[in-house]
């Protein structure tokens, strides 16, 4: 990737300063209270560079991301929109970008979006006009070329750093590195991974990643979850696709008393960001703390990430 | 071929149910091979109303004739002399020929005995699996003869997505997961850098979402 | 063996239960039997391997429609036994009769009588 910034954005700053950047998520809630959303982000603030804001995750109908990354972006945060393309078709999700740059948010996560089958409204229809990467194209597109997908220019074209998701350790694993170079070549900037449990198994993929030049080309967050139940864990491993969970960190969280399981839950996290800090191209860290989020500041600060950067 | 599957019978006694004169017409072509609307059902459908109306005391006169296709004039016109003998006619031809039989023969009610459902083959006797949508724009030749459109529960382009599980759908652990059909077809074929092609974005105006559409070959009128 | 079996019984012999199509079943009840029912070989000594097995799914499908047009679906049943077994051909015939007296006629019959009346 090139070293010049190409947008006000503060995670862009930080990253390509040479700093490990920690990015975490919230969930919005099923109404229009955004209290919810703003308390999660305040108890985050000074622990995190950047925060992604889910958008109908699981096909649950949610307040959205826009909305919530616009009030986090009113409180001095910096937010990062999560686009799926599930429910919108390309005229919304160039319209929606616009309304997030009016904003000036200036991060974004492409992603395609889980089947409504799993939320709660399984007989609506899907849009899927564009997929990921063609939403990172078109985000680059609108960023760079200062033009709409249909040609006519942008009266001030939206200044978004491009992100996008991968899972090393989704089905097939062959084809994990290719996707990667994919979305690269698509225009992604910036990835966040899917939960890391399995180390080894991540750095062989950041092996044969480095090996193609991809790790000099986008800045690689790896992604790290909690847990906070040996029945977290074993849920995790036997019922959610793409999660790679293995048995000594099942039996970790097993060996240890009820009460106690939470906290070696926190441990293994920690740990576990200590020695992706070693992992060559890991450039970050997206902690996931779903309904946890008060953890994120003592899993931040042991693991040697706090404080946080501050980029003029 | 289209495939389509006949309606409960309760949905179509309750369509026929004030009828005196019923032709139940079937078709021999997709409705017939995907055993929903051909002959032998027309004749099974025929018994069973038949009875149905005896059942309530209502004697009805219930013809079956079954056409060669319903989605062509030809076809259809074997029926002009007969049509104003009925009150009703139930056809089981798919969507299609339950619309032109419609079209041509405005005066008499024109009820579907079949839900038309997808473009499919028959994988096997009695299963049958959707393969086209009708896109307009056919990139078979770029995923290895596997379409993403139709088998992709998310038609993505350059799929798989995370939800890829062994092969299999997110949404369902017995359906293929089309993109991993497609990675395994490019291998096959010794094509794997095909995989990192970015497909460009779709142009859905050649399919429904750009209204009815018409295909017009002056060559041939 | 010369047993002796309900008289209001009409067999219709066939090479194999597999040649019965859902049409003959209904059409039979059309016509006014007041019950039909089919006796194949056991299941797996189909000569033609899977001949009864397709009867069987046959006749599910016809006590579905029986059902759903007021005729009754008990009225149709598959039986399996071997060819040898004629004391089970009897037991069968008695079992099927004592059934349908119990169902009473084909309400078709009744209500053929009436409109005619």
């Amino acid at each position: 990737m090139t070293p010049e910034i190409k947008t006000p954005s503060k995670l862009e700053k930080l990253l390509k300063a040479g700093h490990l950047a920690v990015t975490s998520e919230c969930g919005p809630p099923r109404g229009s209270d955004a209290s919810a959303i703003k308390k999660k982000a305040e108890m985050i603030r000074n622990h995190v560079d950047a925060i992604n804001i889910t958008d109908n995750q699981t096909s649950v109908t949610r307040l959205c991301s826009l909305a919530s990354v616009i009030h986090l972006k009113l409180m001095g945060l910096e937010p990062i929109l999560q686009m799926v393309t599930r429910d919108r078709n390309r005229i919304a999700l160039q319209s929606d970008i616009l309304g997030a740059a009016s904003f000036d948010i200036f991060n974004i996560l492409c992603l395609s979006g889980d089947h409504q089958i799993f939320g709660d409204n399984p007989k609506g229809q899907n849009v899927f006009d564009l997929d990921s990467m063609q939403l990172i194209q078109t985000v680059r597109y609108m960023r760079d070329e200062g033009k709409f997908l249909g040609g006519d220019p942008i009266q001030r074209p939206p200044q978004l750093f491009v992100g996008a998701a991968a899972n090393p350790f989704a089905d097939p694993f062959e084809i994990r590195v290719p996707r990667l170079a994919k979305k690269i070549a698509a225009g992604v900037e910036f990835i966040q991974t899917q939960c890391i449990f399995n180390v080894e198994k991540f750095k062989l993929y950041m092996k044969l990643a480095a090996d193609r030049g991809l790790t000099e080309k986008a800045f690689i967050l790896a992604g790290v979850t909690p847990l906070k139940s040996v029945g977290m864990a074993k849920y995790m491993k036997n019922r959610v696709p793409g999660m790679d969970v293995p048995d000594e960190i099942v039996k970790r969280m097993s060996g240890v008393a009820k009460e106690k399981q939470a906290e070696e839950g926190l441990k293994i996290c920690v740990e576990t960001i200590r020695q992706l800090k070693e992992v060559p191209g890991v450039r970050g860290f997206h902690v996931m703390a779903i309904e946890w989020e008060e953890k994120v500041p003592e899993i931040v600060e042991q693991s040697g990430l706090y404080p946080r950067p501050q980029i003029g | 071929m289209i495939v389509a599957k006949q309606k409960p019978i309760d949905e179509i006694i309750e369509g026929v149910k004030n009828a005196d004169k019923i032709l139940i017409a079937g078709c021999n072509e997709c409705v017939t091979v995907c055993e929903s609307g051909g002959k032998k059902e027309v004749a099974v459908l025929a018994s069973a109303l038949r009875m149905y109306f005896m059942n309530h005391g209502k004697e009805v006169k219930i013809d079956e004739i079954t056409l060669e296709r319903q989605c062509d004039h030809e076809y259809l016109e074997e029926l002009r002399k007969v049509i104003d003998q009925y009150d009703i006619v139930l056809s089981l031809a798919c969507g299609v020929g339950v619309q032109f039989l419609a079209e041509k023969y405005m005066r008499t009610p024109v009820l579907p005995g079949v839900d038309t459902c997808f473009m499919g083959v028959t994988e096997q006797r009695g299963v049958w699996t959707e393969r086209c949508q009708g896109c307009g724009q056919c990139i078979l030749a770029r995923t290895g003869g596997i379409c993403p459109v139709s088998r992709c529960a998310k038609r993505l382009f350059n799929g798989p997505c995370g939800g890829s599980t062994r092969g299999k759908c997110e949404i369902d652990k017995d359906l293929d997961c089309a993109w991993q059909l497609i990675i395994n077809r490019l291998k096959e074929l010794g094509r794997m850098e095909d995989y990192e092609l970015l497909i460009p974005i779709k142009d859905w105006s050649k399919e429904r979402a750009g209204g009815p559409r018409k295909i017009v070959r002056e060559d041939v009128q | 063996m010369r047993l002796q079996y309900p008289s209001g019984i009409r067999i219709i012999c066939l090479p194999c239960t597999g040649k019965v199509d859902l049409i003959h079943l209904l059409r039979s009840f059309e016509k006014g039997a007041d019950g039909v029912y089919v006796v194949g070989c056991m299941e797996g000594s189909c000569q033609f391997t899977t001949g009864n097995l397709r009867a069987r799914k046959r006749v599910e499908q016809a006590r579905t429609i029986l059902e759903a047009i007021g005729v009754g679906g008990d009225r149709v049943q598959m039986f399996n036994l071997a060819a040898s077994e004629a004391p089970r051909f009897v037991e069968i015939a008695e079992e099927m009769t004592r059934k349908i007296l119990a169902l009473g006629p084909n309400p078709i019959k009744k209500a053929r009588k009436k409109m005619v009346a």
